[in-house]
């Protein structure tokens, strides 16, 4: 008797157990395998520059340049029979720029057609992220398109949570295959560097990096994280219409080596300072073999007057030492064997500040539920030789 | 201007081992001090503004950097493809 009480109440919560769980139906594992569209992203942006050392022309003359950027991205999800979260992100952008010195390629058009240009850039990316072992894998590729250059890149990345889960180590490997058509200044075409039509002579230039990251979460209020590249360019490094104009008066073509190897790295600090201000740090040590160093060091103080709104305002100094090859105008020599006169490669210090705001109400922007998130950013940017620019951009977040 | 230049000229005249040596005790100074923050207790670190890469509306911003400046990389941001020209 005692031996069928137990076998009954064994069968009765066999039975319980079996209709208690819940029900790994069809329809749920259906709904987590389905992709379901996360978030789209459109930002647009214009830029505008202007200077008086322009490498077209040997480091003398404007650089006037006004760039109108729009970039659309969708992400979309899923999550598999595992568990695993799946991200794939699709973008893709399009630049429409003007620039005077692109002109100058010709010293005696008053317009050509070097003076604008569009560069379409699509790129597809994917990650998986596995919760349970704290475990991240991602792959991607992109290509940039404008008139004289074609860029396809690819790129694998790992990340591993430490034990505690307090820490993150992250591996990325990349690769961009670069094209550029070899558009020399008009006085210096000659022998094989006369085009025929639009059929230009071609180079490679390739770019092989890795990236190791490592974050840690400090505590309940701090994170940092630490990053460091080491990049490998090799093939056409220089630009072929940066004209350089040596001490006799002789016009050249910029000549650089046909490697570089760079290797900066970062930290940077995040900081829930109190309820309303997060404080943003970021510091960079850059060095190549080319001989050039630099720091950058930046701080972005976010204010949250709400939950919902932010203004955050930010400054960034960047302080370079010129590359071995660099002299200005008419300062080169036929006794250099690679020279350059292209001021973005020259000693200077550059600082660049403004403010953005942010917008992401619970009921969407101007009550459009879809309209997720507004952000609006403007910044000056003045560098020590006189160049100075201005950015704004704007951030629709979609959901 | 020049109270900066004074501060990264110091730390560049220095030589690479004692520069290391800096760096890994800054960061040895951070990590000791740790301590373990449960899930329930990352509200703070799981703000929107609190992460650690460039958001998208800063995307373009690095680009016309990494033309107009030799320094690029370890920002987690495009390293390489494109000319830059102008």
């Amino acid at each position: 008797m005692k031996k069928i009480t137990l076998s009954i109440l064994a069968l009765y919560i066999g039975v319980l157990a079996v209709f208690s769980q819940t029900k790994p139906s069809s329809d749920s594992a259906y709904r987590q395998r389905k992709l379901t569209f996360s978030e789209a992203n459109i930002v647009s942006s214009y830029y505008s520059q202007d200077g008086n050392n322009s490498a077209i022309t040997g480091g003398i003359g404007t650089e006037k340049l006004t760039d109108f950027s729009n970039s659309f991205s969708i992400k979309l999800t899923r999550v598999d029979k595992k568990w695993r979260k799946h991200s794939f992100d699709a973008e893709l952008g399009i630049d429409n720029y003007t620039s005077a010195s692109s002109d100058r390629i010709d010293l005696k058009a008053n317009s050509s057609a070097s003076y604008n240009d569009t560069r379409i850039y699509p790129s597809l990316n994917w990650t998986m992220e596995d919760d349970k072992k704290g475990l991240t894998w991602g792959a991607g590729a992109s290509a940039s398109r404008e008139f004289d250059y074609l860029s396809f890149g690819s790129q694998v990345n790992v990340a591993k949570k430490t034990k505690n889960r307090m820490g993150e180590y992250g591996v990325k490997l990349f690769t961009y295959l670069d094209n550029l058509k070899l558009i020399y200044p008009i006085e210096l075409r000659t022998g094989a560097f006369i085009p025929r039509g639009e059929d230009y002579p071609m180079a490679a230039r390739n770019t092989f990096g890795s990236t190791f990251s490592y974050n840690q979460i400090i505590n309940a209020q701090l994170q940092i994280s630490i990053l460091t590249d080491v990049i490998l360019q090799q093939g056409y490094l220089g630009l072929p219409f940066h004209r350089v104009y040596f001490t006799d008066n002789s016009v050249h073509v910029e000549k650089l080596p046909d490697s570089r190897l760079k290797t900066p790295i970062s930290i940077r600090a995040s900081y829930f300072a109190g309820d309303h201000l997060i404080l943003r740090g970021y510091y960079r040590y850059y060095q190549d073999d080319w001989g050039m160093t630099a720091h950058t060091i930046s701080l972005e103080p976010v204010i949250k007057t709400t939950a919902f709104f932010s203004v955050s305002p930010f400054y960034r100094f960047y302080s370079q030492q010129a590359t071995k090859y660099f002299a200005p105008y008419q300062q080169h020599t036929a006794a250099n064997t690679y020279y350059t006169s292209n001021f973005d490669l020259s000693t200077f210090t550059s600082h660049f500040y403004g403010a953005g705001i942010r917008m992401a109400p619970p009921n969407g922007i101007l009550g459009w539920q879809h309209l997720g998130a507004l952000e609006l950013r403007y910044g000056h940017y003045s560098r020590s030789n006189n160049m100075q620019s201005d950015i704004v951009t704007l951030n629709l977040t979609i959901k | 201007m020049n109270f900066s230049f004074r501060y990264t000229n110091y730390f560049t005249n220095l030589s690479s081992p004692a520069r290391l040596l800096i760096t890994a005790g800054l960061i040895f100074i951070c990590l000791s001090s740790c301590t373990t923050v449960k899930e329930y207790q990352k509200n703070k670190l799981n703000d929107s503004e609190m992460i650690l890469s460039n958001r998208k509306i800063e995307k373009t911003e690095l680009s016309f950097m990494s033309y107009r400046e030799g320094a690029s990389g370890a920002n987690a941001g495009k390293s390489g493809g494109g000319c830059g020209c102008n």
